[in-house]
């Protein structure tokens, strides 16, 4: 399947090959169906907004609701106004949403349509009902990478929504980054036990990952409000998970209304989880309850209990910046060695973190921000590694080298468990720690001879 | 048939050029097609007597995709056949996506068809080659001459010399060659020597040096083509000589573009001759 990948590594400067990242606007359309009784919105053809769709229904297994500009050979030559009025005046009228939140394409941005104008011509022209909002973010896939237009969609909801009033309300605001339903359900669940109100966006808990009832909701029970996220001004503070996704909506919040930002990683594994519940603590002025510590202390009794398992263990890993900069962290805390790490997003702040990470405990760690899969095939055909953590991209690579596989990230298409079990916090790292086990025990017994083949590990 | 298009600086004159030259190769008896290549749909006012043309793009964001020959071309000033892109207003869509666009459509429609017994295509392109979609008519062997349309004026001549630029990249993989420099003239000192000089330097000439003359003005006052509006001028016979220096034309070149210090020397050159 990959017999063709050399060890011989050839300077590229153009050429990718199996890219690890997708376009902006699936993370805009995601972060989008984080709001409650939001359309997404693509202004561009028809086939981007198809294939967003479908690239998200096969990660969440759930119906992705969008609409499309439907942009024709005209309107790239015209100019996409008369198109994007169109749709919010049908988009209103047949789909009936709170929110319609437009992000651009590549055809759009080349052309350059101007959709703040748009927008406005729209409401004066009466096509958007009284009470009804649209936001937009400009995402242009020849830039960035799938969680830039996560960031961008979520500053835009900061930038179009967010207000102070002038009265500060008891609550703190979590912007989660671009991880799973599951995730962001974890996140209220810490919330709810340590006693903090919290105001979550996105949050796609309850949209995605919602139940079987036998009754079709076009715009499910989750997500955040327009009026939480309205509110989130008037917070104590805001606490953004990860540098890619999260602090550029944390930085425009703290600028426009003043909500004082701590910009943290993702929680995975027990410092940054740490940093995560004491970050929520200081701001809401609370203790950490027992059952907080508890999970804690299951976590690191589990991390002691099957340290012989991890320590030493080579692992290359790949995925998006934040959930790579968090990820490694929580390795190094078992004592492996990540020893290839990359990111296929653009951004310097990725290799300055992990070579902070990583330089004084392996110093040999390859590190690469816009990487492909490719390459980092190749550095583990010349020095092998113990274990592989991708998204389900990496599969190929992992059964050419038979070696032991985890799928984490965005995207898993193959596998499901992703859509119920959080990898972030306490419950999540005792989850990540699972799967690592039988990861490497379940190769171990497959391929060891047999007097090292043990009934008890 | 032969595939020309005409470039050169925003306001240089090469829609008038344009028309008064083709007034000339029809009025000769050639079958002539002039494809207005501006978003702004004014390049066959002269032929047409008046912007009468529906332009392929209204046409087909009014019609659809279902559109016929009959409905974006239409006869002028001695049966010339006259088809205007048109665009978006200013300032917004893609007006080069659009000349991609209606370029695209006329090939479908069979325009260029054998059928169509045209001797001459002629592309009446936008000032500057901003975008891949003003190269539209010197990619992929549509136009295979361009004459560029220039004066004595510096910004003209740096016009003229980046346009040679973009034949240049094109010439390398397709069939596109310079015809020659048109020098419509604005006057300037020692003009036909300079603009000789420049087309020597570029590996090209000058064709014909059309001398500014009233009476070109008069007869767009009055949406006609000078030939049209009176025969028997004297600018008639320029554009008559024009037209002729073009049928006879067999100096195609790949240009050799001057570095900007090369040109403004040679601006230099001829300004100091002149004083």
């Amino acid at each position: 399947m990959l017999n063709g990948t050399t060890t011989e590594i050839a300077e590229r400067k153009a050429l990718r090959i199996n890219p690890a990242k997708t376009c902006q606007p699936i993370g805009a359309m995601y972060a989008a169906l984080g709001i409650h009784g939001c359309m997404p919105h693509s202004h561009g053809s028809q086939g981007c907004c198809s294939y967003h769709r479908s690239h998200l229904t096969r990660h969440f297994k759930e119906p992705v609701m969008a609409t499309t500009s439907s942009f024709t050979e005209g309107a790239s030559v015209f100019g996409g106004l008369a198109n994007l009025t169109q749709a919010l005046r049908n988009i209103f009228t047949i789909y009936d949403p709170e929110i319609v939140a437009v992000h651009t394409t590549c055809l759009s941005e080349v052309i350059g349509d101007d959709i703040p104008t748009i927008i406005r011509k729209a409401r004066e022209e009466g096509c958007i009902p009284d009470g009804k909002l649209v936001i937009h973010a400009n995402t242009p896939s020849f830039v960035g990478s799938h969680v830039y237009g996560f960031a961008n969609m979520t500053t835009a909801m900061v930038n179009y929504l967010s207000e102070k009033t002038g009265t500060v309300l008891n609550q703190v605001n979590v912007i989660p980054g671009f991880v799973e339903p599951a995730d962001m359900r974890e996140i209220k669940r810490i919330a709810a036990a340590m006693g903090v109100e919290i105001v979550m966006f996105p949050d796609t808990s309850n949209v995605l990952d919602g139940p079987l009832t036998g009754q079709y909701k076009m715009y499910p029970e989750g997500g955040a409000t327009v009026a939480q996220i309205k509110s989130a001004g008037d917070s104590i503070a805001t606490v953004a998970l990860g540098h890619f996704a999260s602090h550029v909506a944390a930085a425009t919040l703290e600028s426009k209304c003043k909500v004082p930002a701590a910009f943290l990683e993702l929680p995975i594994g027990v410092s940054a989880t740490d940093r995560f519940v004491d970050a929520i603590r200081g701001y809401a002025g609370v203790e950490v309850p027992a059952a907080i510590e508890l999970e804690r202390g299951r976590l690191v009794d589990l991390m002691s209990d099957l340290h012989q398992y991890f320590h030493g263990k080579r692992v290359a890993v790949s995925g998006d910046p934040d959930q790579v900069i968090a990820l490694t962290q929580f390795l190094l805390e078992l004592e492996m060695k990540p020893v290839m790490c990359i990111t296929g997003s653009p951004g310097n702040a990725f290799e300055k973190r992990m070579h902070e990470l990583l330089d004084s405990v392996v110093p040999a760690a390859k590190i690469k921000q816009n990487a492909d899969l490719f390459e980092l095939h190749q550095w583990m055909k010349n020095e092998p590694v113990d274990l592989l953590i991708t998204n389900t991209y990496g599969k190929h690579i992992a059964r050419a080298e038979n070696v032991p596989f985890v799928r984490f990230g965005f995207p898993i298409l193959d596998r499901a468990g992703h859509r119920y079990y959080p990898t972030i916090g306490y419950a999540g790292a005792t989850r990540l720690i699972d799967q690592m086990l039988n990861a490497l025990l379940d190769h171990r017994d497959r391929t060891c001879s047999e007097e090292w083949f043990e009934l008890v590990q | 048939m032969r595939k020309v298009a005409i470039y050169g600086k925003g306001g240089i004159g090469k829609s008038t050029t344009t028309q008064n030259t083709v007034a000339g190769l029809v009025e000769m008896g050639k079958r002539v097609m002039v494809v207005g290549c501006d978003p702004k749909a004014d390049s066959t006012r002269l032929l047409l007597g008046g912007l009468a043309q529906r332009s392929v793009l209204d046409t087909l964001r009014e019609e659809g995709e279902d559109v016929e020959l009959a409905d974006i071309r239409a006869k002028g000033f001695c049966s010339s056949l006259c088809v205007e892109s048109g665009g978006p207003e200013p300032g917004v869509g893609c007006a080069g996506r659009g000349i991609i666009t209606s370029i695209n459509m006329l090939e479908q429609l069979g325009a260029y068809d054998e059928s169509e017994q045209l001797d001459y295509v002629f592309y009446d392109v936008l000032g500057d080659v901003v975008c891949g979609g003003f190269a539209m008519p010197i990619r992929e062997g549509k136009a295979e001459e361009i004459y560029i349309v220039v004066s004595g004026e510096m910004m003209a001549m740096y016009a003229a010399n980046n346009i040679c630029k973009g034949i240049q990249k094109y010439a390398q993989t397709g069939a596109v060659r310079l015809g020659g420099l048109i020098c419509n003239s604005r006057k300037t000192d020692n003009e036909k020597e300079l603009i000789q000089a420049l087309a020597a330097r570029l590996g090209t000439h000058m064709i014909h040096f059309v001398p500014r003359h009233n009476d070109v003005q008069r007869a767009e006052i009055q949406r006609k083509t000078v030939i049209e509006w009176n025969a028997a001028c004297e600018q008639a016979d320029e554009y008559r000589t024009l037209a002729r220096s073009i049928e006879g034309n067999k100096k195609f070149v790949i240009p050799k573009p001057l570095s900007i210090q090369e040109l403004e020397n040679l601006l230099m050159e001829f300004g100091i001759l002149g004083t």
